[in-house]
């Protein structure tokens, strides 16, 4: 049985040592706006599940990938999460084309007999979809670190509650992360080692209920200083940010026209 | 494992997701006063955190999903918290997708919150009672994993007839979740409980006369 993984290795950019949230509160972000990014990603997402024809998916697969070059996504760590797409994925289209009605596969001439043709197309559809999604959402609000992301969900008009929920989060599971490290390595100098057995369960909610109590305490001091601050339910320089420039408003036609092409070409085919 | 990604669901599903989502996260938002911000942000993490363990199971290993323990600590608020918790999830690692975002959002926090209002009611019943505090715990710990592997199973056979053995297998993997997961929670609570139980109380009553305050 393998030791239990301290946490998924996804987690790690977010989670070690705060590496993402570095520049991401003041330094101009390079690239086009933040909010045509965001709005970009959201727009991008609800053309692409509304397609049908795998001939027009293939051509929006290949602007994410453009898209994920273009923000220099690292390419080990993007590819692992696009394999590492949840099992769900794996479990939902294996059996597509056995569940789906329809002409029996054939391929180069070889009758596949209980796998079906529209079965297996309506599988790759699905796939191909949720890996353009997935780059795409990446390259353009992923690459805005957590941060940036939230300021400009607020310059985006989202709820001022929202946004510092969202900031108090990201700010903490950094810290929260450290000290549930901390825990653990104090349990397994006692001898603990984790396995499939009630014992590890409740040792482990024992843990997080700690985690609980003292993240509450330590919240109740943050509210004090807060308070002490004047904080009055919103951060005043949470929506400022620049204008957009004439650079920007060039890529969101270009992004505009890319996606009605796509939409109009899977009417037509 | 309740992360749906996109292109799967179809769109009746989606556009239910998306309302309920909307609808149960202003709720969420507006009973939240701003002064309970920091504790809920720092909830919303120590779950997170939480959500990334690996538990081993047999030969491989389960995260947990821990919306019920996110329901009893924090009632309506699960809504924004899980809403923040599964953004970020997609947007920075790209677990689920983007427009499937309401569904997911609905399948874990319409279990959280009826699991927060159920272990409520029962600590209102029977007050000072830790054992059956601890029991209801473990029970909405259990009970949530439990409902949204059918809310994920549902959303799934609603989109159509072919998802149907998927949908079982979602089911069927869920199990060995709920089964940690009660047993995780009820020891969480269980430990609350002991060292600092004023945390699971309803939320001072002054929060709930001036809600509504929340946006200035």
């Amino acid at each position: 049985m393998t030791a239990v993984a301290d946490t998924c290795t996804d987690g790690r950019t977010l989670l070690d040592g705060g590496t993402s949230l570095g520049p991401a509160w003041d330094a101009a972000p390079a690239g086009p706006d933040p909010r045509l990014r965001v709005v970009g990603a959201a727009l991008f997402a609800v053309t692409v599940v509304a397609l049908h024809a795998l001939p027009v998916l293939l051509p929006a697969l290949g602007l994410a990938v453009a898209a994920a070059v273009a923000a220099r996504l690292p390419a080990r760590t993007t590819l692992r999460r696009l394999l590492a797409m949840d099992g769900f994925m794996v479990l939902a289209l294996a059996s597509l084309p056995f569940t789906v009605p329809g002409a029996p596969l054939t391929l180069a001439g070889v009758d596949l007999a209980p796998l079906s043709h529209a079965g297996t197309q309506q599988a790759l559809v699905i796939l191909v979809k949720a890996n353009a999604v997935m780059l795409m959402t990446l390259a353009l609000a992923g690459a805005l670190g957590p941060v940036r992301l939230g300021r400009t969900l607020a310059r985006l008009g989202a709820p001022d509650t929202l946004v510092h929920l969202l900031l108090f989060t990201v700010r903490y599971l950094d810290v929260l992360n450290r000290e549930y490290r901390r825990l653990r390595t104090a349990m397994r100098a006692r001898g603990f080692r984790a396995g499939a057995n009630r014992h590890t369960w409740r040792s482990m909610g024992w843990l997080f209920g700690m985690l609980m109590v003292r993240s509450l305490e330590r919240s109740e001091r943050i509210a004090a200083a807060m308070r002490c601050r004047g904080f009055t339910g919103r951060f005043p320089a949470l929506a400022d940010g620049r204008p957009l420039t004439g650079r920007d408003r060039a890529m969101a036609l270009a992004g505009a026209v890319a996606m009605m092409a796509l939409a109009v070409a899977d009417r037509l085919w | 494992m309740a992360h749906i990604p996109d292109g799967v669901l179809s769109m009746p599903v989606l556009a239910a997701g998306i309302a309920v989502s909307v609808a149960g996260c202003a709720y969420g938002l507006k009973r939240l006063h701003p002064d309970r911000i920091p504790q809920v942000g720092m909830l919303s993490a120590v779950f997170f955190v939480a959500s990334l363990v690996h538990f081993p199971v047999g030969p491989s290993s389960v995260h947990l999903i821990l919306n019920g323990l996110t329901g009893v600590a924090l009632g309506w608020a699960a809504f924004p918290a899980i809403l923040v918790a599964l953004l970020l999830q997609a947007v920075l690692f790209g677990f689920g997708g983007l427009v499937v975002l309401g569904v997911n959002i609905m399948n874990m926090a319409v279990p959280a919150v009826l699991c927060g209002l159920a272990f409520r009611r029962v600590r209102r019943a029977f007050p000072g009672d830790t054992r059956v505090a601890v029991a209801a715990a473990g029970a909405a710990g259990a009970g949530g994993v439990l409902l949204t592997g059918l809310a994920v199973a549902a959303s799934l056979a609603l989109s159509g007839r072919e998802f149907l053995t998927a949908a079982h297998l979602v089911v069927l993997t869920h199990l060995p979740v709920l089964v940690i997961e009660g047993a995780f929670t009820a020891a969480a609570v269980g430990l609350v409980l002991r060292v600092k139980p004023a945390v699971l109380d309803d939320p001072a009553p002054h929060s709930d006369e001036d809600e509504g305050e929340g946006a200035p």
